[in-house]
């Protein structure tokens, strides 16, 4: 099952030699102690170079349970240059249940999964690798999860805009004036909604990366619930408009379109952070004022987002809105930190004095 | 500027900034372990004092009738110090699942406070006493454990019986605890205390009696996953099992 390293041919040779004026040497009585030491010293040389050529041309890759430590596969003839990715296809292959994206590989058990970029090269310590194997579960790409979760709050929101007969009593809602807040909430509703699908399919470089299908339950569920939730009450025959009335409104109209906006164009920036195409560094503030919260926060998309949704809650003056903002501002700011922190790591001298999200403050 | 001070200040004496951590670690595990002692020893007193409470009403009074309106300040009291059980588990001296615990807590919480607390006429349901006597032992057994462990003097008997009492007072528990919430519904119908209605400036509408409706649809899925964890315990702690759980 393992294949051990054999010497190569010329290595053979080239101890033999150096076996043989060694011995030869001893028995003409050793003549000259300086002689041997430059000889030893040359067949020294010699097998230093011969390493070099007896590098491992292929490695094989065992693929162990990582729960029950049983041998899965063997993966042989895998080349140096050879990526995780390769092997995972190979993987697949041997056992077609698996396909790649569902595949995860660990060096060590317990310790992390592999990426999908890693050479194998890089992971060996002999021509024999033995990597864990995790079944990941069924999995989707990112962008199915964010079509799915962000469809699903723009057609329920327009359901209830509807008032439908078998969600609101029929008699009430043909009665009941609609206060212009009610029409005004719907635009920024599927404005906000709109923006994240187009966004999602023409602006974010999501990379092939996958996601357990448990992510995209949850993620729909926690959209499209809250969705339910906010939508009846603001479509509600016996809505009650903000108590201070226009003011009130227009204000955080107009801060919810600005929020909309600045979050749109970080998003642009974020996407394509240079005119070379790579992420080198870190995103700058443009002559775009609404980029200039770069120099003052390292996520401003994630504030933007939270300023929309507090511009939303006061617009509406609807608790469960807020309930939503507190819930999303929570999850926003412990990524928004795990994110500032990968910052530090990556571009010290560029965010060292900003925060993470909320400018002087988180 | 400041940073670099900092490092330079670091780097200066670093092996007694390492040992002036260990001290200050050592300092924080003592005064962990001392107030976790205390805490323990006092809820396994305040417990023992409900038991004790509870015997000699029954005894003296031979029915359960009134029985809680004798315990209930004491009851509150211990349950809601409780409460820092959750705190202990976000500041970290405790090594538990916040969510768990929170879930444990809250429950009980809810059902001292906004059930038998607020609905007077179900004070002297049958099933009140089921939950109340199951609540005792369990506490009981379960601070007593936590106390003995940290003194590192643990009886085998309260260990035998922190893995096996739950067996039959958790399915008696969860029963009161239901049976209590279900005698309470006319009541909260009737009254539609706790409930808020359209129109309102919140623009938000609560229904109690519906909210104690999906509690109770919520024991189902709870339930068994926290009895067949402790069950899973008490194969690995009585019976040094190794059960291999698979990762999330």
């Amino acid at each position: 099952m393992f294949k051990r390293n054999k010497p190569s041919a010329t290595d053979r040779k080239r101890e033999l030699f150096a076996q043989g004026a060694t011995q030869s040497l001893l028995k003409n009585d050793i003549k000259n102690f300086h002689s041997l030491s430059q000889l030893v010293l040359s067949a020294g040389g010699l097998r230093k170079t011969a390493s070099k050529h007896s590098k491992t041309t292929h490695f094989e890759i065992e693929i162990l349970d990582a729960q029950t430590r049983k041998q899965i596969c063997i993966v042989d003839k895998v080349s140096p240059t050879s990526t995780l990715r390769d092997v995972k296809q190979k993987i697949h292959k041997a056992c077609p249940q698996w396909y790649p994206s569902r595949i995860g590989l660990q060096l060590e058990h317990g310790g992390p999964f592999l990426k999908d970029y890693v050479t194998i090269q890089s992971i060996a310590a002999s021509s024999i690798v033995t990597l864990y194997f995790t079944d990941l579960g069924q999995q989707v790409s990112w962008t199915t999860v964010f079509l799915a979760e962000y469809t699903g709050p723009l057609l329920i929101y327009l359901i209830f805009y509807m008032r439908l007969t078998y969600i609101y009593d029929a008699k009430e809602s043909s009665r009941r004036f609609r206060h212009p807040v009610v029409h005004l909430a719907c635009f920024c509703h599927c404005l906000h909604y709109a923006r994240y699908l187009l966004e999602t399919l023409f602006v974010h470089k999501l990379s092939g990366e996958h996601t357990p299908l448990k992510n995209l339950i949850k993620g729909c569920a926690f959209y499209w619930g809250f969705t339910c939730w906010i939508a009846y009450y603001i479509n509600h025959p016996q809505y009650t408009p903000p108590s201070f009335g226009n003011r009130q409104i227009t204000v955080s109209v107009l801060n919810f379109l600005i929020c909309e906006a600045g979050n749109h164009f970080i998003n642009v920036v974020l996407a394509h952070p240079n005119h070379t195409g790579h992420n080198a560094c870190f995103p700058s503030p443009s002559y775009n004022p609404f980029t200039w919260l770069f120099m003052f926060v390292s996520c401003p998309n994630y504030t933007y987002e939270i300023g929309s949704w507090i511009s939303f809650t006061i617009m509406t003056q609807t608790l469960p809105v807020g309930i939503f903002a507190l819930l999303l501002s929570i999850q926003m700011s412990l990524w928004a930190q795990k994110k500032h922190k990968v910052y530090l790591k990556k571009f010290d001298s560029y965010v060292h004095r900003k925060s993470a999200m909320i400018p002087f403050i988180l | 500027m400041a940073s670099s001070e900092d490092e330079g200040g670091n780097g200066g004496s670093s092996e007694a900034g390492e040992e002036k951590e260990t001290v200050k670690k050592r300092r924080l595990g003592f005064l962990a372990t001392a107030w976790l002692t205390f805490y323990n020893i006092a809820m396994t007193a305040g417990w023992l004092v409900l038991a004790v409470a509870m015997v000699r009403f029954y005894m003296e009074k031979g029915t359960h009738k009134g029985l809680y309106k004798s315990i209930q300040k004491t009851l509150k009291f211990f349950q809601t110090f409780a409460l820092l059980e959750i705190v202990h588990c976000i500041i970290g001296i405790v090594p538990t699942s916040v969510l768990v615990t929170g879930v444990q807590v809250s429950s009980r919480i809810f059902m001292v406070w906004l059930i038998t607390h607020s609905i007077k006429p179900i004070q002297n349901e049958d099933s009140v006493v089921l939950f109340l006597v199951a609540w005792t032992v369990t506490e009981i057994t379960r601070y007593s454990f936590y106390t003995f462990n940290l003194l590192n003097h643990l009886p085998y008997f309260i260990k035998w019986a922190r893995y096996n009492f739950f067996i039959i007072l958790y399915p008696v528990g969860v029963v009161g605890e239901l049976l209590t919430i279900y005698a309470a519904l006319p009541y909260v119908k009737k009254t539609g205390m706790f409930s808020l209605r359209l129109p309102n400036k919140y623009n938000v509408s609560f229904d109690y009696y519906y909210f104690l409706l999906i509690t109770m649809a919520s024991y189902i899925p709870l339930f068994p996953q926290l009895y067949f964890h402790m069950l899973r315990q008490r194969r690995k702690v009585l019976h040094g099992e190794v059960i291999v759980e698979k990762d999330d």
